[in-house]
């Protein structure tokens, strides 16, 4: 039966059901129900919460109950995300699994509490040192929330890295009806490269870090590295696609901004414009084969998210290759669908301007 | 059809629940429900808004440009949404603390003492739910037994309360039929 849901309380419940029993982070303005649900109701189910004195506490306690194989997660959302960063590198090094939740707010520095789209480039470019990739979902409804939280923590497991997942203040706020699933137990001891105490046996050794450090296996680093992100790249792609099959001009947006851009399709369609949209779902691997589709027939593309200048858009023209590439950052508002219906009109009319 | 509603009113009047209480009514009747709140720097006594939209197809965007029915409880909210009501629309004001109303002639316009109202039924803290029973009576998308499982349903942990609770949604409810 569905269930009305504020997002932030469906994720977190949803966390527990997927057999998340470690929660450590600490509270801000978006993403603060995560902890009170969880503060409430993990201890009751068998979890441990704790609030950390920092965000660097909460990442790093995290890592720790990763180790040991434990379903773990923490949350964030912007100055406290970027004090995160840090960690999730480590998290990569040591190949451990674990689930990182940014409700994404507006702004540069402190910015301001109000939603936003401001953190594309630090989730899916690597916010920490050293290169790293990570699978980042975005979801764009409450469904959404409860549906790749789940798929986080497999994912997180089946390819042992963390996953972000990049939500947002208007979905963590909003309520929607929700199904929920079945809840699953996660058996902690199930991996052979967990840390199960002195006496237990460790198959793979008892070190927690990448093979460079101590065993200074330099030549299999590099190869080993290619190795684990093109498969992820390769085999990770979500997208969902809306009137591509005649699209001649393509919107792409993601979580809260790919609402609205999915009633500017439906405006343009009524007035016969062949739009249409490709909502990416991983921003990493940001879906190429969609556009490897798309490519072949769109026009031109427009790249909608909530931010000043623009951060997806980059991708949008890496991977649009040579199409032409609008971009509509709706910056501290959300992007209005007349607008964007304009932006549409005036790039058959050519009367807007490329970006790239 | 997509219905769209703006709750609105000082913070500490119920506001936001009343906005959930029609989204948990819409949610439990199987319709298609986004409820989202204003949140900013806001405090208790500041203003508090937020809006529900019912439709029996997928909504895409949970961001409102027409109001369909504003139900305000102060003066700031009444002079901030009252633009934005569509023609035709309704809007539902707490006429224990709104005493200036300005003209709506395109409007349907309703009246409800809520303030006197709980003082009369001795539920203070009943105003937001009086001001829902008023849209019970006007707003058709759902029987008023429809209503009222919606309201019992989101308070399943405090039936304590259910009594007092139909008693000012009642009381507001008549506001509009008892005319």
């Amino acid at each position: 039966m569905k269930k009305l849901m504020k997002g932030n309380n469906a994720l977190a419940e949803a966390a527990i059901l997927a057999g998340c029993r470690f929660f450590a982070g600490y509270p801000i303005t978006p993403q603060t129900e995560i902890l009170e649900y969880l503060a409430k109701h993990l201890p009751k189910r068998g979890g441990h919460f704790v609030q950390t004195e920092s965000e660097l506490a909460g990442i790093n306690m995290v890592m720790g109950a990763a180790a040991t194989g434990f379903r773990a997660m923490t949350s964030s959302a912007g100055p406290g995300f970027s004090l995160k960063q840090e960690g999730i590198s480590y998290l990569c090094s040591m190949e451990l699994p674990a689930v990182i939740v940014d409700v994404m707010r507006y702004g540069i520095g402190l910015g301001n509490i109000v939603l936003g789209q401001g953190d594309y480039f630090q989730a899916v470019k690597g916010g920490g040192h050293g290169g790293y990739k990570v699978p980042v979902y975005a979801p764009s409804s409450v469904q959404e929330n409860v549906d790749y939280i789940t798929m986080a923590f497999d994912t997180a497991e089946a390819y042992r890295t963390p996953v972000i997942l990049l939500s947002d203040g208007a979905i963590g706020q909003m309520a929607e009806s929700v199904e929920l699933p079945e809840a699953k137990e996660h058996d902690p001891d199930k991996y052979d490269w967990t840390l199960k105490g002195r006496d237990a046996a460790h198959p793979t050794g008892r070190k927690m870090t990448d093979r460079i450090y101590y065993d200074f296996a330099y030549s299999e680093y590099d190869p080993h590295i290619r190795e684990r992100y093109s498969k992820m790249e390769e085999e990770l792609q979500m997208w969902e696609e809306i009137e591509l099959a005649d699209a001649e001009v393509v919107l792409v947006s993601y979580g809260i901004s790919s609402r609205v851009c999915k009633e500017a399709v439906k405006l343009a369609r009524k007035k016969g414009w062949k739009a249409g949209m490709i909502r990416p779902i991983t921003l990493w691997p940001f879906p190429r084969k969609a556009f490897e589709k798309t490519n072949k027939m769109a026009k031109a593309y427009l790249s909608v998210e909530m931010n000043a200048c623009g951060q997806m858009v980059e991708d949008v023209a890496l991977y649009g290759r040579s199409v032409p590439v609008y971009s509509y950052p709706s910056g501290r508002v959300i992007a209005d669908p007349e607008v964007i219906l304009q932006k549409i009109e005036g790039i058959f009319q050519g009367t807007e301007k490329e970006v790239f | 059809m997509l219905n769209q509603f703006i709750f609105a009113g000082f913070g500490g009047q119920g506001i936001l629940t009343a906005g959930l209480l029609l989204a948990n009514t819409a949610s439990v009747h199987g319709k298609e429900v986004i409820w989202m709140p204003s949140y900013g720097s806001e405090m208790r006594g500041g203003t508090a808004n937020c809006s529900v939209k019912i439709d029996d197809e997928m909504i895409s965007s949970p961001f409102i440009k027409k109001i369909d029915y504003l139900i305000v409880m102060n003066k700031p909210s009444l002079d901030k949404f009252l633009p934005q009501v569509r023609e035709g629309g309704t809007v539902i004001l707490n006429s224990s603390i709104i005493t200036e109303v300005p003209e709506m002639p395109k409007l349907q316009k309703i009246a409800v003492p809520a303030g006197e109202i709980c003082e009369k039924l001795k539920n203070e803290r009943g105003a937001n739910i009086c001001m829902l029973g008023a849209l019970a009576g006007c707003c058709e998308l759902f029987t008023r037994e429809e209503y009222e499982t919606g309201i019992k349903d989101y308070f399943s942990a405090k039936p304590q309360f259910h009594e007092g609770n139909m008693a000012v949604f009642e009381a507001g409810y008549q506001c509009v039929k008892g005319e």
